[in-house]
């Protein structure tokens, strides 16, 4: 096989970006999951966010925006989810400091308070 | 965007950004977690820079890796050393199947998938020199409502979290 052949491969593509998006948000799955402790799920939560910022902007570089949109529209909804997990990330932090004062732990296995 | 130098940065970062990420989920220490999702966080806006996305890549970086990240190393320093460790709980398999099986379904769906992409020629046109004055006529243009909505949440946001972690005065 030539280098022209394989380049479709090679050059990264819209199913690059998207790939990569879903392996970030798939170990940010894991990571929400599987910890026991309520700051490392948050970390979780954060990079499934990111994931989902990285596949707005790869549609909004290589796919052809409709007629009655803004060019960057891609980029403004990813503007909007920066601050939706920025206030996410305050409030989600202080209800464990919170629950932390309350309860000693931040053990999500042992914050078992509604389990009848 | 088939200049060599794009190509092995999209690589690089690709490996940096989904090995730190596993790295979180793999480190003992909840602290070096942090640092670990910081590399992340970082590795993704270098991705970003890859889309010709400059202030997105910009404000990633001052909020993830700086803003969010200090909350988070706060958040750690004010549980105690032995809350500290990044413990598995019971879902591990469950969650390894679950993200594996998510993985595979997105790689083959983005690869199989016939997108309707742009054509080369295109691309290069649309290589933004700087997207900053195109996202402020699109913020306060045809996204001006939702712009608002979101300074009031951030402004709720703020409030909720000094009244959720102040001290209760003593009586």
């Amino acid at each position: 096989m030539t280098f022209e052949e394989l380049k479709p491969f090679i050059v990264p593509g819209l199913p690059h970006y998207l790939a990569l998006s879903g392996q970030v948000f798939a170990i940010g799955i894991l990571i929400a999951l599987a910890k026991r402790n309520a700051i490392a799920v948050l970390m979780g939560v954060e990079l499934m966010l990111n994931a989902t910022n990285l596949a707005f902007l790869a549609f909004a570089r290589f796919v052809p925006n409709a007629a009655d949109t803004p060019a960057l529209a891609g980029h403004v909804f990813v503007v909007f989810i920066l601050t939706v997990a920025a206030a996410e990330a305050a409030v989600a932090l202080a209800m464990a400091v919170l629950v932390y004062r309350r309860r000693e732990t931040v053990d999500l296995d042992r914050l078992n308070l509604l389990r009848w | 965007m088939d200049n060599p130098g794009v190509v092995g940065a999209f690589y690089l970062l690709a490996g940096v950004t989904v090995l730190s990420s596993l790295a979180v989920f793999a480190v003992r220490n909840l602290l070096h977690a942090v640092v670990f999702l910081v590399l992340a966080f970082v590795g993704m806006a270098g991705i970003f820079i890859t889309l010709s996305a400059d202030f997105l890549a910009v404000a990633q970086i001052l909020i993830y890796a700086g803003a969010v990240s200090i909350l988070l190393v706060f958040a750690v320093m004010l549980t105690p050393l032995g809350d500290r460790n990044n413990a598995n709980s019971l879902f591990v398999l469950p969650g390894v199947a679950v993200a594996g099986g998510f993985a595979t379904i997105v790689a083959l769906v983005a690869v199989a998938t016939d997108w309707n992409v742009l054509s080369e020629d295109d691309l290069d046109a649309r290589s933004f020199a700087t997207t900053i004055a195109d996202i402020g006529q699109a913020l306060l243009g045809p996204y001006v409502l939702a712009f608002e909505v979101a300074s009031v949440l951030l402004l709720a946001a703020l409030i909720g979290a000094i009244v959720l972690v102040r001290e209760e005065e003593r009586a």
